[in-house]
């Protein structure tokens, strides 16, 4: 079967975000940008079951701008076998991005269409359940644990409480949680290489999605700073000040 | 404005992040709630009794029982043709049924929201936490996922709101429930826990995890919590994990033992209303959030705070 997996170009997990002063949104200008880390447990995923025989071929897919062809090279490096970046400038919401995705999916027809949980820019937490309503497929969402069996995938979830296991028919969606896998480093011999894997480039109208957003951000602004305490010398005086504060009797 | 919000509830018993939805809901208008489950007579009757709720719609069916969001989306979109919003608590099953119910209905959905500005417009908080964004939605119908810690919870009852059986919908069969595992815990629920304490990966081990931080837990009815390091190591079940991927949390007191406070744990934490750090490393940025500070061997002091409250 063929696995599609979306990847999605964001600020690096490892730098502070700064907001704007003028509140209009966070500064990008010079941060450093990666794959979403949940995105490349994706492609990690893809990669072990062609690995175990379950995948033939790993398409990965971007909505982004043209930087966002390096997150596409990073995921060939890693594994994929061609890749496609819908190109633009716009900042496209989540459902507008599950539209494309989904006519993309028509297209490819694959097996199993793999998304990170979330994107930790928007948080949203939205696409991949998007996605797969949007083609009548079923979801395997927050997934630890993904196992493919003839026309079926079971999916491990991680929720409040605990694990839950679903069997999906495939086509079904699955979107990654942090525990599904520690994802490979590209070698150097495998960047080289992905620098010659197929990458188209398309763009939203091709697909016939309005990509016009249906949230409008008012302002960003910082939240509220907590001001550091004061550092106590002993456990005494610990429970002493946590009796003042009133938060244990 | 008619609302519907999404009721969690588990063996029988309504989940508290419900509480906070219908709060959130309140505040832009008429409250109705939905239902979905395998025998929930007991549930709807309990959710009429939440303060402020109007109709409560019972979806019954077998094809129910586990709330798989390929089943309960479409009862909540189609119910969607008679309000105006539809609510659900930022827990893992409102965020895996509400973006369906969304797209089934062609709006964005807004997602964790802190407040309600207006009937339109919202805030809510994007990378990890570290910016906030007010945002106003366009759409005509607003589909919207709630954030527990950030709304007081509507009283259990008082309320006193009519029950009606609505279509159950059938069985989409692409999906089918296996089994669950849900980790067992005399303790108070971490979201809804008024004290937690929470270790990270400087306990070395789950025995230690468990022996030094349980007894102190216990003496203060608090519940426990992780770090992602302790849950990737082992000493921890993941459910434990407090932060930007695990959950997030706003109990009055925050102690935070052996766990140096990277920015996807604060985005966890960082609203408590009293937060303790105990660390070996005075450098540690949990320092920079922390209330009170204690900068110490926790192999030590963890016990002797144990004996001493």
């Amino acid at each position: 079967m063929k696995v599609l997996v979306a990847v999605k170009r964001v600020i690096d997990f490892n730098v502070k975000p700064r907001v704007k002063m003028d509140g209009s949104g966070v500064d990008l200008a010079n941060v450093k940008m990666s794959m979403n880390p949940f995105d490349e447990i994706a492609v990690e995923e893809a990669i072990r079951l062609k690995e175990k025989g379950n995948a033939t071929e790993i398409v990965a897919v971007s909505v982004g701008p043209a930087k966002a062809q390096e997150t596409l090279r990073t995921a060939l490096a890693m594994g994929a076998d061609r890749a496609i970046l819908v190109q633009t400038d716009d900042e496209v919401e989540p459902l507008a991005v599950a539209k494309i995705l989904a006519k993309i999916a028509e297209e490819e027809q694959p097996g199993l269409f793999i998304l990170g949980k979330q994107a930790i820019d928007d948080d949203s937490n939205q696409v991949g359940q998007m996605l797969a309503a949007l083609l009548g497929w079923p979801q395997g969402t927050f997934a630890s644990k993904v196992e493919p069996q003839g026309d079926h995938v079971s999916v491990t979830r991680e929720v409040d409480g605990g694990l839950e296991t679903v069997k999906l028919a495939t086509p079904a969606v699955v979107t990654t949680d942090l525990r599904l896998n520690e994802p490979r480093y590209a070698s150097l011999p495998n960047i080289m290489k992905a620098k010659s894997k197929p990458l188209a480039t398309k763009a939203p109208g091709d697909f016939g999605v309005d990509t016009t957003p249906r949230l409008e951000v008012l302002k960003v602004t910082e939240p509220a700073k907590r001001q550091a305490g004061d550092k106590v010398g002993s456990v005494d005086e610990l429970v002493a000040k946590l009796k003042t504060l009133g938060v244990v009797a | 404005m008619k609302t519907l919000v999404l009721v969690e509830h588990a063996d029988g018993a309504i989940k508290d992040a419900t509480l906070a939805a219908v709060t959130a809901a309140a505040k832009l208008g008429e409250v109705h709630l939905l239902v979905a489950g395998k025998g929930v007579d007991s549930v709807a009757a309990a959710a009429a009794k939440i303060a402020g709720v109007g109709k409560v719609h019972v979806a019954d069916g077998a094809h129910l029982e586990h709330q798989l969001a390929e089943d309960v989306a479409p009862v909540a979109a189609a119910l969607m043709a008679d309000h105006d919003a539809f609510l659900a608590p930022a827990t893992t099953t409102g965020k895996n049924i509400a973006p369906r119910v969304a797209a089934a209905l062609d709006v964005m959905q807004i997602s964790d929201i802190l407040s309600v500005e207006g009937a339109d417009t919202f805030t809510r908080p994007i990378y990890a936490g570290n910016a906030i964004a007010t945002v106003k939605s366009k759409d005509a119908k607003k589909v919207i996922t709630v954030r527990g810690t950030a709304f007081e919870k509507a009283a259990r009852d008082g309320g006193s709101g009519s029950v009606e059986k609505v279509d159950a919908g059938s069985h989409d069969g692409k999906a089918e429930f296996v089994s669950a595992e849900i980790s067992k815990s005399e303790r108070p629920e971490l979201t809804s826990a008024k004290i937690i304490v929470s270790g990270g990966r400087a306990f070395g081990s789950s025995d230690q995890f468990h022996s030094l931080l349980d007894p102190l837990a216990d003496k203060l009815g608090a519940a426990v919590g992780a770090s992602r390091a302790a849950v990737d190591a082992g000493y921890a079940p993941n459910d434990y994990q407090v932060g930007q991927t695990g959950k997030i949390v706003a109990p009055e007191l925050y102690i935070a033992i052996g766990i140096s406070g990277a920015i996807q744990h604060l985005a966890g934490m960082k609203d408590a209303k009293t937060i303790v750090a105990i660390n070996k490393d005075e450098e540690a940025p949990i320092f920079q959030v922390a209330d009170v500070g204690l900068v110490g061997d926790l192999f030590k002091i963890v016990p002797e705070l144990t004996d001493k409250l």
